[in-house]
């Protein structure tokens, strides 16, 4: 009887000792690292993942050093993870990071990131004069900035995302408009989309709303077109009321858009795939996406025939800005053991010849400036966008969270007709008022 | 009686300590934890900031009238889906386990076809019922399609349209949910002795006096826990919503969905404070139903347990 408990006993004990052993390994605290010989790159980016996986085999054969890329999809389990890595320190050599300026910030100020601004600025910043500048500001933080964030360099941008209109050549023919007169103003734009909606009884324009950012974005756009841009940081600072004549203006085109009759029906519940795949197909002649679209429109229907063109303005009076920047950015782990070896890739993977590689492969607008002979003509068109970017990012202050949510909300509730403009107005500048107050 | 030493306590705690500790690590800390948390604003990466009950206040009061807010919004759509699930789903279930039960040809086989839809997964469910109700053609959906081609054209309708939208969302999820209600229905009915039945029959007693007298008082307590199950699921649903409208501005928005778009957007104290403000909420649903079903159960002279 005795012998037995013993033996119970012991098992126990090798049962509890077991267990920070299983913890251990879980949470990749075991030898592993110490015999890492390669560089390790998480990324969510399901579209590039073979040009990446093919530069990093290019990059071995010309150096010798391993770099292993790993994908994690889809983005918000990506996002989770990295946050996660970042508590348990556990992040890896190179990663991105999902979301907005403040989470990047919070990674920063928890020494997770590493300052690339020495090695930027190196050999008369030859590095950072690479990148096109408006991409490069996503990644950096200016002096005395709102985020608390020594200034500095900290992400390495591998494109340039802008988010603006596009529209089906072949349909516009088909409704016997021009083709090459792309709308100017809301107006072109919203009598166009009425006529092709009469015409060819199709949906004229279709985006991915249920995706509340695509909302934000073109709201942003139109916003900052119809005040300007110091009225729209005014009103971010709380200077300006969201229920600013201006602000109604730009809650009440969406109202226009849902009255119009020529959006589908669920707009607000389609994703961005839907919308892509519709508008791919051939079956809506307007889309407001970003310039990735270019790679999956390529995918789904290479025949398609399309153009972009720049928001349509709602104001002659200032100039329309386009809600873009980097796309994709790398950040070096500040506690790698590996930081040389991680500043010599993104150098390697910013360079023209392998930025090239990913302009052929992805269809991707490139971060920086020396490959635009590689540029395929409908990228080519995006070029002078590069002039009138803005993004939330680059902002001095963003708009809290809350805030965006109830505006966000708002606007869908415009397109289901549950709302108007004057009542979203009010309960974002209540949220507002009330954050402010902390 | 023999007398239980120290050292025999020792070793029969350090047997139960393993699960105790796996207990600890992964259901009492978190617990804790999340209670911690919701009363500090955290982004889920720098330290969190002790606000008191800023959180509690946001969550609850936060609208004008208090009522008129994003929390309450969710869960009256909550309840509302809980109150189709509870009445449509159960009903179906019930009625669908009843006719299972008196059918000896095939039992097996209905049994296998109503669990089939729990087993399979929500977002499946979603994306699927997407497709048939707002699918190709785009926002018009293919069982509009379908009704066009058979002439049945007056039937068309936009079925996740303002309107319609929650009340689908209810529809589909008690479709999906009703083979688990069906499943333990059938359990509890076939734990009847059909004695109790045969001496009812010889004392001349109707099908409708053996159904309210014998069988409604002995499914009780199995009644009671679909009850409680169905609330406790239906208002912690999210996948399945997420995936068909994705919250439709709010018109299908449940807690869940709310506290998941608030760690999406790294509020994580606000979306603590929403899970326990959710979880009193349910606990307190729960202890009512289970005092209900007792009083109901004294009342029809059924043993409570």
């Amino acid at each position: 009887m005795k012998f037995l408990k013993l033996k119970s006993l012991v098992l126990l004990a090798l049962f509890v000792a077991s267990i920070p052993l299983v913890f251990m390994s879980l949470s990749g605290c075991t030898s592993k690292k110490s015999k890492q010989d390669k560089i390790i790159i998480w990324h969510w980016m399901t579209d590039r993942k073979d040009a990446l996986d093919s530069l990093a085999e290019q990059y071995f054969t010309q150096t010798g050093v391993r770099v292993e890329f790993k994908l994690f999809f889809p983005p918000d389990v990506y996002a989770s993870k990295v946050i996660a890595a970042g508590r348990a320190k556990n992040l890896p050599d190179i990663f991105g990071i999902l979301g907005e300026k403040k989470t990047f910030a919070s990674f920063i100020k928890a020494g997770h990131i590493l300052n690339l601004t020495p090695y930027m600025t190196e050999n008369l910043g030859a590095w950072q004069n690479r990148f096109y500048e408006p991409t490069l500001a996503v990644t950096t933080f200016k002096e005395k900035n709102n985020y608390s964030v020594p200034s500095g360099v900290y992400g390495v941008p591998v494109d340039t995302t802008m988010m603006q209109f596009v529209y089906n050549r072949d349909i516009l023919t088909k409704a016997g408009l021009d083709p090459e007169a792309a709308p100017v103003t809301f107006e072109d734009f919203f009598s166009q989309a009425k006529k092709i909606k009469e015409i060819l009884g199709i949906d004229a324009f279709v985006c991915g709303w249920g995706e509340t950012w695509l909302l934000n974005a073109l709201a942003t756009e139109w916003a900052i077109n119809l005040m300007g841009e110091e009225k729209f940081q005014r009103t971010i600072n709380g200077e300006v009321a969201y229920t600013d004549q201006a602000w109604i203006t730009v809650f009440s085109l969406f109202a226009r858009l849902r009255d119009s009759g020529f959006l589908p029906t669920n707009i607000v519940t389609m994703t961005n795939k839907e919308a892509e795949d519709a508008f791919s197909k051939g079956k809506a002649a307007f889309s407001f996406n970003g310039s990735w679209s270019v790679n999956v429109y390529k995918q789904k229907n290479p025949d398609l025939n399309y153009s972009f063109f720049p928001i349509p303005k709602v104001s002659g009076i200032y100039p329309a800005k386009i809600w873009g920047g980097a796309g994709s950015s790398f950040m070096v782990n500040a506690n790698t053991a590996y930081k040389d070896k991680a500043i010599a890739f993104l150098k390697w993977l910013t360079s023209k010849e392998q930025q090239q590689f990913l302009i052929r492969e992805t269809n991707n607008f490139p971060s920086i400036k020396e490959c635009e002979e590689t540029l395929p003509p409908i990228l080519k068109t995006l070029k002078p966008n590069l002039e009138v970017l803005t993004h939330p990012d680059v902002w001095d202050k963003n708009e809290d969270s809350r805030v965006l949510e109830v505006m966000n909300r708002g606007l869908q509730q415009i397109l289901l007709g549950i709302k108007n403009p004057q009542d979203v107005a009010e309960e974002i500048q209540k949220v507002k008022e009330r954050i402010s107050k902390r | 009686m023999i007398q239980e030493t120290f050292k025999d306590k020792l070793v029969n705690f350090s047997f139960v300590f393993p699960a105790f500790l796996i207990f600890s690590i992964f259901y009492i800390y978190p617990f804790f934890y999340i209670f911690i948390l919701s009363f500090q604003e955290y982004d889920l990466i720098s330290s969190p900031v002790f606000v008191g009950l800023q959180n509690f206040r946001e969550v609850l009061f936060s609208g004008t009238p208090w009522w008129d807010s994003m929390w309450w919004n969710s869960v009256r759509n909550g309840v509302f889906i809980t109150f189709c699930a509870l009445t449509f789903q159960n009903f179906l279930a019930f009625a669908l386990a009843l006719a299972v039960d008196r059918v000896v040809r095939l039992n097996r086989f209905y049994r296998v076809v109503f669990f089939l839809l729990p087993v399979l997964s929500e977002v499946i469910i979603g994306l699927l019922m997407k497709q048939l109700l707002a699918g190709e053609p785009i926002g018009r959906g293919v069982l509009n399609q379908i009704f066009n081609n058979i002439g049945l054209s007056g039937f068309t309708h936009n079925w996740l349209g303002t309107n319609s939208v929650l009340f689908v969302t209810a529809l589909v999820h008690c479709w999906k949910g009703f083979g688990w209600a069906f499943i333990i229905f059938l359990a509890g009915l076939q734990s009847i002795p059909e004695q109790l039945y045969e001496a009812a029959r010889i004392d001349g007693a109707s099908a409708y006096q053996s159904f309210s007298k014998i069988t409604i008082p002995l499914l009780m307590p199995v009644l009671t826990l679909i009850i409680v199950l169905t609330m406790l699921g239906t208002m912690q649903t999210f996948a399945m919503i997420f995936a068909l409208t994705g919250g439709a501005g709010g018109l299908t928005e449940v807690p869940v969905m709310l506290i998941f778009n608030h760690i999406k957007s790294n509020q994580a104290g606000l979306a603590c404070a929403e899970g326990v403000v959710l979880g009193i909420m349910l606990v307190f649903v729960s202890f009512l139903m289970f005092f209900v079903s007792k009083k109901i159960r004294e009342k029809y002279g059924v043993l409570s347990n």
